[in-house]
């Protein structure tokens, strides 16, 4: 049976080169970072290696860079980090309603640490205006974070317009890169950001490897206190070999990044285009235009994501789902809601995300499987029956 | 490990008595979309027994697979039978559901049983 991959955003493939530049690290090259001897030496300078690649993939400076576990855990240390060196200053955070959940829960354990935190809205495409996270700035508010583009809906957001607001107002302005980093152009000058957080498996380096790059000058509390890895902002002994294999995606990333671009953005237009013209009652998700290179989401109207999913699966074909039945909480994502979906609608939400082991071919694949899936699983639907019986009833 | 077991990857995939009856004895509906899932069941009885059931579902695999399932159980029930089935019966006979998937998913029993009620209610309508 012939096997499609279209959960990117879930989790990249590791690149084998990636993989080969790590092997080593799970070898011979043992040390730890910090020891003195030879064995330290050679782990510290591959730490230093892949701290000037991660720089590099987004215009920093290295020692600007702080290696964590993961886009989670460099957003926790964003949002809890910078509001907490602020703390005397004010207790009000603003974040976009469609923040990942580790910006999002990480600003509720702050409200419980008595700060305030106001959720900026976004549009029927997903875009914060900034003008709304202008009104929202309050005297006391000692941080902004807001997402550079959204993993469900693929919509970019406007950074670059909110960093003016936020560097005019001084306020620390953190953007949450996960799904950019490695696959758009990423500039943190260019973006006028002071915090940035990127993650190694959304472009084909490992799981378990992220960074938070801060400029310098910026206070940020540590949110693991230990040693003095990592400028004493991030204790534990370094996960080197995950910290060379981003290093390595990095890189491959900054110099692969147009061509990548130009071979992804037509497929996911395609795909953009032709699914709802074959399949009645589809809706796009996220901006039309201004989106991730390989990002195509949907609602199904009438039929639910997790069931369609599975058939997918069935077929061969990988994707994801924003519907409450995919998730463990059984709830709706927030995301669907907050660009004012109904729960019926986003029940059919669908996610394909490509990569660069797609061709056409897969998505000629897609556009001929998926209609019999949707097809099948409406015949089975209530909802279908009744809106088919309304509007053969209305003529 | 697959999140669902093999039978009910077999109900989902190979689901038993989708669709409507025409001109139904009773028809019974659970669920909204909101939760996730909407079931909505339609019986055919005669002499007190379950002679036709038939179902739609709108939902995740498990409530695909569970509606299939109850209507396979019920199908020659008499009525009294069919009452007693249980979501948690009913999540047995599949060899069980993911935790999660318990609640919201599970409510073909429950689906039925307004079929039967609805069944039962147009029975006494219609004798007075």
């Amino acid at each position: 049976m012939k096997k499609v991959y279209l959960d990117n955003t879930a989790s990249t493939p590791l690149m084998p080169e990636v993989r080969e530049a790590m092997l080593p690290y799970l070898g011979e090259v043992f040390g730890n970072p910090q020891s003195l001897h030879d064995w330290g030496d050679k782990a510290r300078e591959a730490l230093d290696e892949a701290r000037e690649k991660v720089a590099g993939l987004i215009g920093a400076d290295a020692e600007e860079i702080i290696f964590t576990s993961g886009g989670t855990e460099s957003n926790n240390l964003a949002v809890k980090g910078l509001a907490l060196a602020r703390q005397t200053q004010g207790k009000h955070i603003v974040v976009s309603a469609i923040e990942h959940f580790s910006v999002l829960h990480a600003a509720s354990t702050l409200e419980k640490w008595g700060f305030e935190v106001t959720e900026v809205p976004v549009d029927k495409n997903g875009v914060v205006n900034p003008e709304d996270v202008k009104k929202s700035i309050r005297k006391d508010t000692v941080l902004v974070s807001i997402m550079h583009a959204n993993g469900e809906i693929g919509t970019i957001e406007p950074i670059k317009e909110i960093a003016k607001i936020t560097q005019e107002l001084k306020i620390p302005f953190h953007t949450d890169a996960v799904a950019t980093a490695g696959t758009v152009p990423v500039n943190v000058t260019d973006l006028g950001v002071d915090a940035l957080s990127l993650a190694g498996s959304q472009f084909y380096g490992p799981k378990g490897a992220g960074a938070l790059w801060v400029r310098k000058g910026v206070r940020i509390i540590p949110l693991l206190d230990g040693g003095i890895q990592e400028g004493g902002r991030r204790g534990g002994t370094e996960n080197v070999p995950a910290i060379v294999g981003l290093g390595k995606a990095a890189e491959i990333a900054a110099a692969q990044m147009p061509k990548r671009i130009y071979t992804l953005t037509p497929l996911r237009d395609l795909l953009l285009k032709e699914l709802p013209s074959k399949i009645e009652h589809v809706v796009v998700t996220g901006h039309p235009t201004n989106r991730l290179p390989g990002h195509a989401s949907f609602c199904v109207e009438f039929i639910e994501g997790e069931a369609m999913l599975m058939l997918l699966n069935s077929k061969g074909i990988a994707v994801s789902s924003g519907s409450a039945c995919t998730s463990r909480a059984l709830k709706a994502s927030h995301v669907l809601l907050a660009i004012g979906l109904s729960h019926e609608i986003a029940q059919g939400s669908v996610l394909f995300t490509l990569g660069l082991d797609n061709s056409k071919e897969d998505i000629d694949y897609v556009l001929e499987t998926m209609p019999p899936v949707v097809d099948r699983l409406r015949q089975m639907s209530p909802l279908y029956a009744k809106y088919v019986k309304t509007s053969q009833g209305g003529k | 490990m697959p999140v669902y077991n093999e039978v009910v990857m077999d109900h989902f995939m190979n689901p038993r008595n989708v669709g409507e009856i025409e001109n139904p004895d009773g028809v019974g509906e659970e669920g909204n979309p909101v939760c996730g899932d909407m079931m909505t069941f339609y019986i055919k009885v005669k002499d007190n027994r379950l002679e036709d059931v038939k179902f739609k579902t709108f939902g995740c695999g498990a409530a695909i697979a569970v509606s299939s399932m109850v209507s396979e159980l019920a199908k020659g029930m008499t009525l009294e039978e069919a009452m007693k089935l249980t979501p948690a019966s009913v999540a047995d006979k599949l060899e069980g559901l993911p935790k999660n998937k318990l609640h919201c998913s599970n409510l073909g029993a429950q689906a039925l049983h307004e079929a039967i009620k609805d069944y039962q209610s147009k029975q006494k309508a219609g004798g007075k």
